[in-house]
């Protein structure tokens, strides 16, 4: 069964440029993986300035500014998934990135545990519902900080995320999330 | 006291009351970040006047990192005595968005982006 949550943009309606990087599930332990999230989330942001040239000073921070959101936002989106993929689904994880006009948007798709899908939805439904800034500042204080990259996203950058839950295309009972982040250009 | 890691630095001069820290912070949670909140925490239980946590060559932090200097802060809250003043740059643009955050944490904290 499918389940939405948020403004989700499937990934064919977002046509355009793009870019993917796919992870088998056991290939590396998760500590040797966790290396690759910031070479992966680097190099989708150096990746994507090629597309905003120019050589004046405003042209510069823009690509500046673009480069270390993609980086923060595309990093964050990778450390969830492999810290929350479910390793018995076998199920790879991926990254990709889209351009359009006027946005980036960052798909990453990974298992779930079916038992921790739960308390997931109900974290998603208050990061949709709920104040921000109240949220974020809750968080700044917590001790376990959980929720604080998505918190970041959305307070400090102004990046729309949005989640579908679906069956895995390869494996019907394997359940995948895929979450969205999109940036306004 | 010093951390010294091929992705990261962390420095402490205890004659000028500086935490210096540099390089990339993506480390996993906050058990892999205790070392380096240990760094600053012991620095702050100096009780020095003005504690500066200088970060101008940090190029990135994650969400993780961003918990660390929170516990970090709302550490040095209970010592009304001490300033913190967080040094930044325009260099790295994710320190004039996310820097801002731990003043709402400190009113009191200076922040100092260059």
């Amino acid at each position: 069964m499918t389940r939405i949550f948020g403004h989700f943009i499937a990934q064919k309606d977002d046509c355009g440029e793009h870019l993917e990087i796919g992870f088998s599930p056991t290939s590396i332990s998760i500590q040797q993986r966790w290396r690759t999230n910031g070479l992966s989330a680097d190099f989708l942001a150096d990746y994507l300035t090629t597309f905003f040239p120019g050589d004046d000073r405003a042209a510069a921070e823009r690509q500046a500014e673009l480069k270390s959101a993609v980086s923060y936002v595309a990093n964050e989106l990778l450390e969830n998934a492999m810290k929350f993929s479910y390793a018995p689904s076998q199920h790879a994880i991926s990254i990709a990135m889209y351009l359009a006009a006027d946005a980036v948007s960052l798909y990453v798709t990974n298992g779930v545990d079916p038992h921790a899908v739960a308390a997931f939805q109900q974290t998603i439904e208050r990061l949709l519902t709920e104040n921000i800034d109240t949220l974020h500042m809750e968080q700044l204080t917590h001790a376990d900080g959980s929720g604080l990259g998505y918190l970041t996203m959305l307070h400090d950058y102004g990046v729309a995320l949005a989640w579908k839950f679906a069956p895995s295309l390869q494996d019907p009972a394997v359940l995948t999330v895929t979450t969205m982040a999109r940036l306004s250009i | 006291m010093d951390i010294i890691h091929n992705d990261y630095q962390v420095r402490y001069d205890a004659t000028t009351a500086t935490v210096i820290c540099q390089g990339s912070f993506r480390l996993r949670g906050t058990e892999e970040y205790a070392p380096i909140l240990q760094v600053l925490t012991a620095a702050a239980d100096t009780k020095p006047a003005t504690l500066t946590l200088d970060l101008r060559m940090l190029r990135f932090l994650n969400s993780s990192g961003i918990n660390m200097l929170s516990k970090f802060v709302l550490h040095v809250r209970q010592y009304h005595a001490t300033q913190i003043v967080m040094k930044g740059t325009h260099t790295f643009p994710w320190q004039e968005k996310s820097l801002k955050n731990f003043q709402r944490l400190l009113p009191g904290l200076q922040l100092e982006i260059e």
